[in-house]
């Protein structure tokens, strides 16, 4: 069965059905982070001392968050989300100028440079294990693992969908007719609004939990 | 984003990115060196939400199309924005010093009466 403006705008809204739904599911993504933040917010303001007391063997009072978390990592993984929304908005407007070859390398970038996010997420949480801290140990660490962690879920989401359009999903480009193409590059251009929303939440990410 | 964009449009395109590329990078440099000066939380925390603002409408503005996407959009983001407002104003709202307001009420009733 033919779904109605897959591709097309409607003609009410001026937007096609795929474009809209993205942008609402988006709009309640800005709600479900945003309520991590204001609990960030109310915890931080109710806090005597932030991040607080540490375990480094001895207890340690910790008056800056980059005391304890890893900044230069933190900045690398910046640049990489950053050159990952590069590359994503590029592998679109490789399609749009019908260059499948230049869609499949940024595609394909976009890929590693999110995977490359993970590998140093991985060692940024390992140096946290490795002193034995938790999200249980306090609230500053509780706030850390939950915002970075949920961060990261969309993060290997965003690798899931992208991983299937760099793959199985150009069937429906290599179909090879206008229609087909169409809908393929429109469906880049919705997993791209995801992906830049996913660089947009590390961007207050970043220097609200690490650098203040 | 208009459907029927044309091939010029698209390199014209392609140059945007680049140029938010760069400035994004020097954004990120410039909040992590501001950061290194040790400021006080207040100062610290705006200039910090003033770079991160900035970054986050070159990304929602370029990335995404926004600035010339349809008007439906917009309205899903700022109803978005409306709630996220309010929300941030319960939990901060929720810490107010409840003897601070009540004070306070006092002083506009009684300024009121007299």
């Amino acid at each position: 069965m033919q779904i109605p403006y897959e591709v097309q705008a409607r003609p009410d809204t001026g937007v096609n059905n795929a474009k809209l739904g993205i942008w609402l599911f988006l709009a309640s993504e800005v709600m479900l982070f945003g309520g991590l933040f204001a609990a960030y917010v109310f915890l931080r303001i109710g806090a005597d001392a932030w991040p607080g007391m540490m375990m480094y063997g001895t207890e340690v009072m910790a008056e800056r968050a980059d005391e304890i978390l890893n900044v230069p990592l933190a900045t690398l993984n910046t640049m990489i989300l950053i050159a990952s929304s590069v590359t994503m908005v590029m592998a679109w407007a490789s399609l749009k100028m019908d260059r499948f070859d230049r869609y499949k390398l940024y595609m394909g970038l976009t890929i590693l440079l999110a995977l490359g996010f993970l590998v140093v997420k991985s060692f940024e949480y390992g140096e946290k294990f490795d002193h034995h801290w938790y999200a249980s140990t306090n609230n500053f660490l509780g706030v850390y693992f939950v915002l970075t962690g949920l961060h990261a879920i969309h993060v290997t989401g965003g690798i899931l969908v992208n991983a299937y359009f760099w793959g199985p999903g150009t069937k429906l480009w290599k179909r090879g007719t206008a229609r087909d193409k169409a809908h393929f590059t429109n469906r880049i251009e919705v997993a791209g609004l995801y992906w830049h929303f996913v660089d947009l939440v590390w961007i207050f990410l970043f220097p609200t939990i690490y650098l203040i | 984003m208009a459907e029927e964009m044309t091939l010029e449009d698209v390199k014209r395109h392609v140059r945007v990115y680049i140029t938010v590329f760069i400035a994004l990078a020097v954004l990120t440099v410039v909040t992590v060196g501001v950061s290194y000066l040790h400021m006080p939380f207040t100062p610290a925390l705006l200039v910090a939400l003033a770079i991160a603002t900035v970054k986050a409408a070159l990304v929602a503005l370029y990335f995404m199309h926004l600035i010339s996407e349809k008007q439906v959009i917009l309205w899903v983001l700022l109803s978005a924005a409306v709630f996220l407002v309010g929300m941030f104003a319960l939990f901060i709202g929720a810490h107010a010093d409840q003897e601070d307001i009540a004070t306070l009420a006092k002083l506009i009733l009684s300024s009121h009466v007299a």
